[in-house]
């Protein structure tokens, strides 16, 4: 008894990296905020790429507490979705390039959003890693953590509850 | 406290992040602030229904308190926000103006405590609402 061959490095990533790319790429406002996205197997990392257009407070200078709260939505929304979505795009009902061409599963909705400030945001990159602490049927729990310099030094830190999409699979990928 | 509107109305006028949203501040004074954020499809977050994505939201709410505390007959001068929680009732509708009022219902020597509410056209149905804490900083 022999297991499958391995598919191809190649192959895998390329997969993996179009089915984020197209996640990402969709939506306007992680454009706007430039947030990329960096994947290591089915962790990911958001990079909020710093711009003069993120200050909040011009004196200090600081990043804006409302940035700082959308970054880390957007990086508890795509960790949550990626999850929901990664048994699809490896078992290949979810095809990578009709994702690219727009048909796209509809995402999680926020329910809410709590942000806790500890530092305040530095004139630089940020960086978010988001934990799904539950994944049920309908609910989601996700905690997010931010930082700049120093992992270990948190600026800012989330919690969100989320609604998943509903309405079964023939729906998932509709593509009104 | 006419002094006290107008500096936190250039102080929020001089955030980059709210020109970029095309914030308007449309009230202040006394603690209570209305801000105005229009659409713009670049802050589009779903993009199967254009919807505005809830970061923006929070943005718009997170400015909109920070206003309101600094406008408060007690506040020496800025904020900063210590916590914020939003909660969204329901998508905006696209293509309308999202305004928020928000109203720091108590003040202490350290800390603003504020609540704010998010609406579209249909002002009797809020899109999102927020409360939070915010520091109070005796400068800039």
């Amino acid at each position: 008894m022999s297991r499958p061959r391995p598919e191809p490095m190649q192959v895998v990533k390329q997969r993996r990296d179009a089915a984020l790319t197209a996640l990402v790429d969709s939506v306007p406002y992680i454009r706007f905020l430039d947030i990329s996205f960096d994947r290591r197997g089915d962790e990911l990392t958001g990079q909020l790429n710093f711009d003069q257009k993120l200050i909040g407070n011009p004196y200090l200078p600081a990043i804006h507490g409302g940035v700082t709260a959308a970054f880390l939505e957007v990086t508890a929304v795509m960790t949550l979705n990626w999850l929901h979505l990664w048994p699809k795009i490896e078992a290949g009902e979810l095809d990578p390039s009709e994702m690219a061409a727009g048909k796209l599963p509809r995402q999680p909705k926020t329910i809410d959003f709590t942000v806790d400030y500890l530092r305040s945001g530095l004139p630089r990159d940020a960086y978010a890693r988001a934990t799904v602490a539950r994944s049920g049927r309908r609910f989601a729990s996700v905690r997010v953590e931010a930082w700049q310099d120093h992992k270990d030094k948190l600026f800012a830190q989330a919690t969100g509850h989320f609604l998943m999409p509903q309405g079964g699979e023939k729906n998932d990928a509709n593509t009104s | 406290m006419g002094d006290k509107t107008q500096l936190a109305r250039q102080f929020i006028q001089a955030i980059p992040h709210a020109q970029e949203l095309g914030l308007v501040l449309t009230e202040i004074g006394d603690g209570m602030a209305k801000i105005t954020m229009p659409y713009d499809t670049k802050l589009i977050g779903d993009p199967k229904t254009g919807v505005i994505h809830g970061g923006a939201v929070s943005a718009l709410m997170d400015t909109c308190c920070g206003a309101a505390v600094m406008s408060h007959p007690l506040a020496p001068g800025g904020t900063a926000t210590i916590d914020l929680r939003i909660d969204y009732m329901r998508a905006a509708t696209p293509g309308q103006t999202i305004t928020t009022k928000a109203t720091c219902h108590h003040i202490s020597r350290n800390v603003a405590f504020v609540r704010a509410v998010a609406v579209d056209d249909d002002a009797e149905r809020p899109v999102a609402t927020a409360s939070g804490a915010f520091s109070v900083e005796a400068g800039f």
